[in-house]
């Protein structure tokens, strides 16, 4: 595929990494993006993951230069483009709603780019483009005459025509039922990987940006919340809202008292003493916030099953059942947390019926600490109103 | 009915088991359904055929016939009339249509840049500015267009300003007025007439045609390396074609047969056919076949003209 679609790098040999230099944008009183800093390596595949109103589109739309940063710098390398007009920059992006010109063809609309560039012979990057989406039976069809998939993949094949230094994906699959996001999230990551070229893709899908990111950056409120790969932001989440967006997390607020080995003890609120690995501590001082992912916890009928070593929550009491297949998902009230989620895998154990009395357990290396100073429901709504 | 039509009908109903009743009250709905569209359509059949059919009838016949005002007319199909018309005053015929052309062009001039900016940058004015656009209506066209005369009267500040910019020699020079210090009675008082009393029918239009464009399609222009220019010709333009042609159109066609701003603005030299045809079916000319043969003429002629500029306007070639 890379030899097929060769066409003329546009800003020629301006190569290296996106920058985001203390870049802010105010709209009249309000800050969409608050002094932001990021480098994306060139040929990643970059999220930036937040809810609506976060600034994840701003700070997309001012690489593209269709918005210009109050403040702070956009760089390309060694390349200063923050005043660039957008048609300048060797830039392209695909729409959230795709916004294909409807008075062009598909093959027109795919060619677009490279005519406003002067390049004279098109017919054979853009049949290669057709065929790299695999849309070359209908190049003649108008945009409106297409699927909601098919006019993705033509904003897809648009951009990417152009080998642009960096593609950006503005909520690329937002408007593609579930079966069909699942499919094009491999095929978008499967193109990346071919082309190499550096994408960022803005979405408030955290499973999506997990599927085909290398790298996340949660965002909230104009700021970059944390950033890492999607393994390291699920397992070592720095803040509740991180933990909280990214999947689901049970968080109890406790307070430091004393090291047992590699491991912090926290006492929490009802006077149980849990450990959590001092390596995976993020707490500044004394008030520390214990988290566990739902998943690495197990369900038992009484104490006496659990094994040893492990960290232990009695006197819980089953409030939901719900049975999903792959697995069991439940509802525990317990004293530190009236709504603990505990998942378990569907491998044949005994499933409890609400109303059960239950103690639930888990590795003390499963846990993770958080500073206990922040909002310990911060980032859940958004979740539930971004997933909506 | 006969016995064999009958065995059909008998068959046919068993064969989808309805019985010969349904049958026959279905023939009677479908009969009632295919009668339905002539009703519909008889009240607009009757109206083209009262106010178009007979009118073009008589505009046609009328234009052959000979005879006088005291004697009367008949009709003798006499086709030379038309020969006689054109060579008495094709002079004016094509006047009107460089009158109208121009006009055409200068309404469109100005409607582009006026609907674009409306369309896309008035943000919570547009409606306002519409209605600013629409607001002449409110005035009687003559009184409008008698004002026009006190706007480019000799010692109006317009004349004013144009002789201190120097540019009513630059008019004078192009042909377009008479002299240095004055601007009424010539072409360009009449075209400026007419330009301001068609150009909200050259704007409604074009608004509507790029209003209807979502303003993203020119992100993704300027994202595909257009400038806002190259964005505008190869996006906005062909995307509001429909309502630049409708708009031309609704300008040009008036326009070839106004002679108000002719009359109130010109002067003998600005006489347009619209002039001649009134002198002769109602003024002093008395020629009333004469008369209805021009307007036959400058009918066939807007039309073929309206038609080429249709049909070019469907292909690439005018993008």
């Amino acid at each position: 595929m890379s030899k097929n679609t060769e066409t003329p790098a546009a800003g020629g040999a301006v190569a290296g990494d996106l920058k985001l230099v203390n870049v802010t944008k105010r709209f009249g009183d309000f800050a969409a993006v608050k002094d932001l800093t990021l480098t994306i390596p060139q040929g990643s595949f970059f999220a930036l993951l937040g809810a609506s109103g976060c600034g994840k589109t701003t700070t997309l739309r001012m690489v593209s230069g269709l918005e210009e940063p109050t403040a702070g710098r956009v760089l390309l390398g060694d390349h200063d483009v923050t005043r660039l007009r957008p048609y300048k920059r060797p830039v392209n992006t695909v729409f959230q709603n795709y916004a294909l010109f409807p008075h062009l063809t598909i093959a027109e609309n795919i060619a677009f780019g490279l005519k406003r560039r002067g390049v004279k012979d098109v017919k054979k990057p853009v049949q290669d483009m057709l065929d790299l989406i695999e849309l070359s039976h209908i190049g003649a069809r108008k945009p409106n005459q297409l699927s909601g998939g098919q006019q993705q993949r033509v904003a897809l094949g648009r951009a990417l025509i152009n080998r642009p230094q960096v593609l950006l994906l503005d909520e690329p699959l937002g408007a593609l039922d579930l079966k069909l996001r699942r499919q094009m999230q491999i095929e978008l990551k499967r193109i990346q990987t071919e082309v190499g070229l550096t994408f960022v893709h803005v979405t408030h899908d955290q499973e999506e940006a997990m599927t085909m990111a290398d790298t996340i950056a949660v965002m909230n409120l104009g700021r970059i919340e944390q950033l890492g790969s999607p393994t390291d932001l699920y397992e070592n989440p720095r803040t509740t809202f991180v933990a909280n967006f990214l999947g689901q997390s049970n968080l109890w607020p406790g307070k430091a008292s004393g090291t047992v080995g590699e491991h912090l003890r926290v006492r929490l609120e009802d006077g149980t003493g849990v450990l959590i690995p001092s390596a995976r501590n993020n707490a500044s001082g004394d008030e520390v916030i214990v988290g566990v992912r739902p998943e690495k916890m197990s369900i038992h009928a009484s104490a006496d099953e659990v094994p040893d070593g492990r960290n232990m929550l009695t006197g819980g009491v089953v409030t939901d059942t719900s049975f999903v297949g792959v697995s069991t998902q439940y509802v525990v009230k317990v004293a530190v947390c009236d709504e603990l989620g505990v998942f378990v895998q569907n491998d044949g154990a005994r499933i409890f019926r609400p109303g059960s009395d239950v103690v639930v357990s888990w590795d003390p290396s499963q846990g993770f600490g958080l500073d206990g100073k922040q909002d310990i429901d911060a980032g859940a709504e958004a979740d539930l109103e971004a997933g909506s | 009915m006969s016995a064999p039509a009958l065995a059909d009908e008998a068959a046919e109903a068993l064969a989808d088991g309805t019985t010969v009743a349904e049958l026959r009250a279905d023939k009677r709905v479908r009969r009632r359904r295919a009668t339905l569209p002539y009703v519909l359509l008889a009240p607009g059949i009757i109206w083209l055929v009262v106010f178009f059919i007979v009118p073009m009838w008589s505009i046609v016949s009328t234009s052959v016939e000979t005879g006088d005002m005291d004697t009367g007319f008949v009709l003798s199909w006499r086709w030379a009339n038309f020969g006689d018309v054109w060579s008495q005053w094709h002079q004016q015929i094509i006047r009107s249509l460089e009158y109208s052309l121009m006009c055409t062009v200068f309404c469109l001039i100005l409607a582009l840049p006026l609907a674009y900016f409306i369309a896309f940058k008035a943000g919570r004015w547009k409606n306002l500015l519409m209605a600013l656009v629409v607001a002449p209506f409110f005035t009687s066209y003559l009184i409008r267009t008698l004002a026009w005369k006190t706007i480019l009267a000799d010692d109006g500040w317009v004349v004013h300003a144009m002789n201190t910019l120097h540019i009513t020699p630059l008019l004078s020079g192009m042909g377009w007025t008479y002299s240095d210090n004055s601007v009424l009675q010539t072409p360009f008082s009449v075209v400026c007439g007419m330009v301001y009393n068609f150009l909200p029918f050259t704007v409604l239009p074009i608004y509507t045609a790029m209003e209807k464009i979502d303003p993203r399609l020119h992100e993704a222009g300027q994202d595909l390396y257009a400038s806002a220019w190259a964005t505008f010709r190869k996006v906005t333009f062909p995307l509001a074609l429909p309502g630049i042609v409708g708009g031309t159109l609704l300008t040009f066609i008036p326009a070839v047969g106004d002679y108000t701003n002719a009359v109130m603005l010109g002067g003998p030299k600005t006489k347009v056919i619209g002039t001649v045809i009134e002198q002769q079916m109602i003024g002093t000319g008395g020629n009333i076949p004469y008369g209805a043969a021009l307007s036959v003429l400058l009918m066939v002629g807007t039309l073929v003209i309206t038609l080429a500029y249709i049909k070019r306007a469907g292909t690439e070639e005018i993008v």
